[in-house]
């Protein structure tokens, strides 16, 4: 088959375009977004009730990966330390790897494939029936009334989360480590206390989460918005923000991750 | 142009005027030079073929649309030239009742109507609940207020999205398809609400629609839409009476005629004959 590399080059150009259009859409979204978030403050019910519907909901699945997460460090973790003889460093391994990395990654992927792609599908479903439509011709902007609110809510949930996913984490350690496997309980929680440094390690992981909260929650309230107003178009614009979200929180960890800790030792 | 056409609006009463606007979706036009006078008070139907640009044009005077040309005039403001907050203010005068209700379908019934005054005023819950009743009240639905969306039939959604519609006593109500999808006894509640209602709060209503029994019952005047343009503009009777091929093509249901059956395509032979 003979492939004309005009009509290549045409197509390239054309997805390249129409992915920078895009973005520059994504751009000017966020902005509207930020110009209306003021509103959305002076009426915090409606970022609570999304932090219920976000945060509060998204609990049991943070929780309990935290635990099972936190149980496999332990276990891999006791596996390379009895080579070198200090099971008693596995406190200080799995809060490290929870609080730095795991933690804030985990759960902001975990978030966004329990909570982001229900908001994609319900401002795309509240698009395709007219619902956002009949909002604005009430003289009710949209953006202040379902989108900000959406988008607060991600931004405060997922640090919030990502801190209970690694407390959980912790604690599935804690389970393997000392009650099951027999390291010494004062070892375990001692090396840690020592070694977790508040700024480097905490603060940063916090930061992180908060950056992937803005990310994610921004993700999932512009697929929905812009989804198209039929089946096809919202269940395509869930499964954009799931995959979205994924490739930019996993990318923005690498950047901050180079940022925060390169050249710490 | 159809020799009907009447051109008989007084300028002092028109409470919109749509003049000359162009509009198209990417490069499909939509409306072409349109040009219309709606009066204070009065109830006008737009109807037309699908894809004719009536539903357009409710988008066009609730300035969710902007034409490429021309003037959209409401309430003496032309439309597309308003600031997003001046937008607002004028909305905020206008009703409109979307084609399968467009209620909140988080919200119950109560909590539907009792949304524009909660977020549009600053009245008392009890002032707000009185009102809300009383809307309710009109659309025979007091009873339903307790009720979610998803429990509603198409009818009564239909009767509860218009009692939402009128909670800030609009001067304009803007009807899309308001009986698309309801039985003939939900069309008939429906079309007795538009037009009572319409007298009882001194409204203006547009209305977009197919029905053309239904229409004809209420409406006092039908602008019939064809090619982006105004293809005739009658009362009622004068629809009955027409002989135009393209009114009667869609007062009589004809499946073809000056709007064709098929849609462009090239030879039919030569199409199945092509390997």
């Amino acid at each position: 088959m003979n492939v004309n590399p005009l009509s290549l080059f045409t197509a390239l150009g054309h997805a390249l375009t129409s992915r920078l259009e895009r973005l520059g859409l994504a751009a000017r979204f966020a902005l509207s977004v930020l110009r209306v978030l003021g509103v959305v403050f002076l009426r915090f019910g409606l970022i609570i009730r999304e932090l219920y519907f976000s945060g509060v909901r998204s609990l049991s699945i943070v929780i309990v990966s935290g635990l099972f997460v936190g149980m496999v460090l332990a276990v891999q973790g006791y596996e390379v330390l009895q080579r070198y003889g200090s099971t008693e460093a596995l406190g200080v391994i799995v809060a490290l790897s929870l609080v730095r990395e795991l933690g804030p990654v985990v759960t902001a992927l975990l978030f966004a494939g329990r909570a982001s792609s229900a908001v994609t599908a319900e401002i795309g479903l509240m698009r395709a029936t007219d619902q956002l439509a009949a909002m604005d011709m009430m003289a009710v902007d949209p953006l202040a009334r379902v989108i900000a609110p959406r988008f607060m809510a991600a931004v405060f949930s997922v640090p919030l989360l990502a801190a209970l996913f690694s407390a959980a984490g912790v604690g599935g350690a804690w389970i393997i480590g000392v009650k099951l496997i027999g390291i010494d309980d004062g070892a375990f929680w001692s090396q840690m206390q020592a070694s977790v440094d508040v700024r480097i390690d905490i603060v940063n992981g916090i930061l992180k989460s908060v950056v992937f909260g803005i990310a994610v929650g921004l993700i999932s309230v512009f697929e929905g918005y812009f989804a198209a107003p039929t089946a096809e178009g919202v269940s395509t614009a869930t499964t954009r923000t799931v995959v979205t979200s994924s490739l930019t929180v996993l990318l923005l960890d690498l950047v901050l991750t180079v940022m925060m800790f390169r050249g710490l030792n | 142009m159809p020799k009907e056409r009447r051109v008989d609006m007084s300028n002092e009463q028109a409470i919109m005027k749509i003049e000359k606007v162009q509009f198209a979706y990417g490069e499909r036009p939509i409306l072409d030079d349109l040009s219309l006078t709606i009066r204070r008070g009065e109830i006008i139907a737009i109807m037309g073929a699908s894809g004719g640009g009536k539903t357009t044009l409710l988008g066009l005077i609730g300035g969710r649309l902007t034409p490429r040309s021309g003037q959209v005039i409401v309430e003496n403001q032309n439309v597309p030239t308003l600031s997003k907050s001046s937008l607002y203010k004028l909305r905020r005068r206008i009703g409109m009742l979307f084609q399968f209700g467009a209620l909140f379908t988080d919200l119950s019934v109560f909590d539907n109507v009792a949304f524009p005054y909660r977020e549009q005023t600053d009245l008392s819950e009890e002032m707000i609940r009185a009102l809300v009743l009383m809307k309710l009240e009109a659309v025979g639905l007091r009873g339903a207020a307790h009720l979610m969306p998803s429990e509603l039939s198409g009818g009564m959604a239909r009767r509860v999205a218009l009692a939402r519609a009128i909670t800030l006593d609009p001067s304009i109500m803007l009807y899309d398809e308001p009986f698309t999808g309801l039985d003939p006894i939900s069309v008939g509640i429906i079309g007795r609400l538009i037009k009572r209602l319409n007298a009882a709060l001194g409204m203006t209503s547009v209305i977009v629609t197919h029905d053309l029994n239904e229409t004809l019952r209420i409406a006092d005047r039908v602008v019939v839409l064809s090619g982006g343009k105004v293809h005739c503009d009658l009362a009622p009777d004068q629809i009955r009476a027409s002989s135009d091929p393209f009114i009667r093509q869609f007062a009589d249901g004809l499946p073809d005629g000056p709007v064709p059956l098929h849609y462009p395509a090239q030879d039919y032979i030569k199409d199945l004959l092509t390997l």
